[in-house]
């Protein structure tokens, strides 16, 4: 199959540019892992409209209903649980859909696929019963489950706060909240006079937290956590002024932010930037969202963190962008202006810097026995043995360790394995590169690949 | 830190020309433009063959599967190798008559590292291959190594042997100065008498800054290795007269690959994968052990390395400048050769000359004639 425009992901910012392209007229399919429109964010939002965790997941949540009931309306070639799994030149786009394998081609690819959660090994990580914030709202979202039993959440952003609040909405209990995020330093809270912008942002946090700090949970200024256990997570312990703390735990959900999935980018040789603060690398693009690569566009996380209501906006930019990159004779600049979209965009993102500065990533070196690399079990000490043999390259750690060569691809691993090489050739870590990244983007089966002689271009 | 010897090239044929000078007593200093084993040596299935040589390297790779049994004496450590044996399968008559045809000529001229084996020991050595295969050039004494282990080995031997590396350096220009060369890099100058060209896939441009302009394509073969998956052969495995070879690894992931071409960038500085074109070698992988279909590809990669016409490498003294050896263009095959090519052109670089005969790697049969030199 033969489009314009391939969108991948349907989460806010490719829902946006998908509408905005198929309403100028271009032939778009949107490609998608799930199994509905709405992406992380909105994950289910259209079942889930008559269910009961439908209020206690919030009002942005429910915003989601509108975004989706535009796409479906707009006649969009929408292919849904399908897996991309490589893309290359000429734009010719690999995905797995049903057990079976084909490719469609485009003249522009959009990138919307969003963001991950950054993983920050600690002792303990690896244990069942430790799973992500993330992990436990995909679950809360899509069959309305909830943890059982000692549930503690350890972990900095806004991400915790909410799910937290959803929780404790829907009847769940929390053990106890540990935020793990520093005092806020006179830098971040430079940010706020800005932040004001986007009040009903800035208030919805500060309500998260008053309702946690009420419910007489909130730990703070702690450091050194971990998980222990046989086999299962059974207790979590910590410091805090000098002591230790030791705690029965269930389940133990764990977030440090998010960053953008720049995996694909990555395999297309698109130029990144390091993000310092946040400490992560995403695409370069210009002002259209168009990457190094000339038709490989982004929108979204997947260009950097910046949340749903910026996703959308990017989304729309990206769509006017793209129809310009096909030069179809609008007048993108006029369309761009009439939308207000960049002013839209500033106010999406005013409340970015102070979370940023608020909730800078862990800087804590990682302790020699942790495991780093889970796919292939790969120890932090291993990871400096080989980095210390070796010149300052992830790919060399990578051979040398198998760190990073597992199924994930180091898509765990990666901001660690870096980190740990600039560590010990004391480097900045922006100046270390990412690991080089291979086909498959996804697992894909050895019948698969072979069924593509058969596959008609 | 000027040596004797300065080696272009960290790979494992760079390393193993720099290990094996320097215990001869030479200095020796080898440079590498990323890091150790980046390109062909470590995107390589690291298979190691006699089975079905050319009869011209034949004599190097017989020398070399002695010493890949006693590995551990060269570099301390048996690089992962296993001798599981290697069988070139026959899918249909005609090759079986072929692979025979090749056996015989072999024996006739005294070596038997090949031999014909017919369907039911194909199926003792293998249970899972598919039923049609009709037979076997089995070679019992090859097998695999680990080409990672492989890296690491070479390099920490050759560090115990006063071999001095320097990695992230490119050399920008060579020039020859009375009795020396005079190596300018991104990380300093440098001089030495002996310069050898073992830069793999940019052998042409060292060539041609050496003033003996060569040609060369470059070859991006393709691999691919899957999740791990319990036993399922233990030989390496090729097919005869297809692009296949097939192995498992100590790990219990399985690689393919066989020479199914990447896509090389218009700036030959990278390569990346084409899965159609890859999708031929893992055909030929289903077609011989169907069983397989639904396991897991994790990861495929497009290595990097010199290809020449005859697809034999170039081993031996520059025809045009003095103190300039070369060892490049190994087409693919050259792993395996590492530790007998590594002796030779250290007896090349402090005695001048070799027991081996080296005719059919001279570097004549590659230059670029009429082309001024620089």
């Amino acid at each position: 199959m033969n489009y314009d425009v391939v969108v991948i992901g349907a989460g806010p910012a490719g829902m946006a540019a998908a509408v905005k392209l198929a309403k100028l007229g271009t032939s778009v399919c949107v490609v998608d892992e799930q199994p509905a429109p709405g992406g992380q964010i909105w994950r289910g939002v259209e079942r889930n409209a008559t269910s009961p965790v439908f209020n206690a997941l919030g009002e942005d949540y429910q915003k989601g209903s509108f975004a989706t009931a535009a796409f479906h309306a707009a006649g969009i070639d929408y292919q849904p649980s399908a897996q991309v799994w490589q893309i290359e030149d000429g734009w010719k786009v690999f995905l797995t859909a049903e057990g079976k394998s084909r490719c469609i081609t485009a003249k522009a690819v959009l990138l919307a696929n969003g963001a991950q959660e950054r993983s920050v090994p600690f002792a303990g990580w690896t244990l069942p019963g430790v799973m992500t914030v993330g992990a436990a709202q995909i679950l809360l979202k899509s069959g309305g489950m909830l943890p059982e039993g000692d549930v503690w959440i350890a972990g900095a952003g806004p991400l915790p706060l909410l799910y937290a609040t959803q929780l404790l909405e829907l009847g769940g209990k929390v053990a106890g909240y540990i935020d793990t995020s520093q005092k806020p330093s006179l830098k971040a809270l430079s940010h706020l006079p800005a932040a004001w912008r986007d009040f009903p942002g800035l208030m919805k946090g500060l309500r998260w937290i008053w309702k946690l700090r009420r419910s007489g949970k909130l730990i703070r200024g702690i450091h050194n956590l971990r998980a222990t256990g046989e086999g299962q997570l059974c207790q979590i312990e910590w410091e805090s002024k000098g002591n230790t703390h030791k705690r029965d735990a269930g389940v133990l959900l764990v977030h440090e932010g998010v960053v953008p999935r720049i995996h694909e980018t990555m395999a297309l040789g698109c130029d990144h930037d390091w993000n310092d603060q946040q400490k992560y690398f995403a695409p370069r693009t210009d002002e259209w969202g168009q990457t190094s690569r000339k038709g490989i566009f982004v929108a979204g996380d997947a260009g950097g963190i910046g949340g749903w209501k910026a996703a959308t906006v990017s989304g729309e930019i990206a769509g006017f962008g793209i129809a310009r990159f096909l030069n179809i004779g609008i007048d993108a600049e006029k369309l761009r202006r009439d939308a207000a979209l960049d002013d839209r965009r500033k106010r999406a993102t005013a409340l970015r810097p102070l979370l940023d500065a608020l909730y800078a990533p862990p800087q804590t070196p990682i302790a020699d026995d942790v495991v780093v690399c889970r796919c292939e079990e790969v120890s932090a000490g291993r990871i400096r043995e080989a980095a210390r043999a070796s010149a300052p390259d992830v790919g060399a750690v990578k051979a040398a360790t198998r760190c990073g060569m597992g199924p994930c691809q180091g898509r765990q691993c990666g901001y660690s394995v870096q980190a740990l090489v600039a560590e010990v050739n004391n480097l900045p870590v922006g100046d270390v590169r990412f690991f080089n990244i291979r086909p498959p983007l996804k697992p894909v089966t050895l019948g698969e690949i072979a069924t593509l002689q058969d596959v008609e271009l | 830190m000027n040596p004797d010897i300065l080696v272009i090239g960290g790979g494992l044929h760079g390393l193993s020309c720099a290990l094996q000078a320097a215990r001869r007593g030479a200095s020796v200093l080898v440079l590498e433009r990323h890091f150790l084993g980046r390109h062909a040596s470590g995107s390589t299935a690291a298979g190691v063959r006699t089975l079905g040589r050319d009869p011209a390297e034949l004599p190097l790779s017989l020398e070399a599967a002695e010493t890949w049994h006693k590995m551990a004496e060269l570099v301390g450590d048996d690089c992962g190798f296993k001798a599981c044996g290697q069988l070139q399968v026959a899918e249909d008559d005609a090759a079986m008559a072929s692979i025979a045809a090749r056996v015989t000529r072999l024996e006739k001229q005294g070596m038997h590292h090949e031999k014909l084996i017919g369907p039911d020991q194909l199926r003792e050595l293998v249970p899972a291959i598919s039923p049609h295969c009709a037979g076997a050039a089995w070679a019992p004494g090859d097998g695999s190594a680990d080409p990672h282990r492989a890296i690491r080995a070479f390099r920490d031997a050759a560090k115990r042997a006063g071999v001095n590396i320097i990695e992230q350096c490119q050399v920008l220009s060579l020039g020859r100065n009375g009795q020396s060369w005079q190596i300018h890099t991104t990380t300093g100058d440098f001089s030495a008498a002996v310069v050898i060209n073992a830069a793999g896939a940019w052998a042409d441009k060292i060539a041609k800054m050496a003033g003996e302009p060569v040609r060369h394509a470059i070859r991006t073969s393709m691999m691919v290795v899957t999740e791990r998956t319990g036993d399922v052969v233990r030989p390496v495995i090729s097919s005869f007269g297809r692009k296949l070879s097939f192995k498992q690894t100590a790990e219990g992931t399985l690689l393919i690959g066989g020479g199914a071409q990447g896509r090389l960038a218009a700036d030959k500085q990278s390569a990346s994968v084409d899965v159609q074109a890859l999708s031929v070698a893992v055909q030929a992988a289903v077609r011989l052990f169907p069983s397989m279909v639904g396991t897991r590809m994790v990861r495929a990669w497009a290595g990097m390395e010199a290809m020449t016409e005859d697809h034999l490498p170039v081993i031996g003294f520059s025809d045009q400048a003095e103190g300039l050896i070369h060892a490049f263009g190994f087409s693919g095959h050259g792993f395996q050769l590492v530790p007998s090519v590594g002796r030779v052109v250290a007896d090349l670089a402090i005695e001048g000359k070799s027991n081996q005969q080296l005719d059919a790697f001279n570097v004549n049969r590659v230059s670029e004639k009429g082309v001024a030199l620089c």
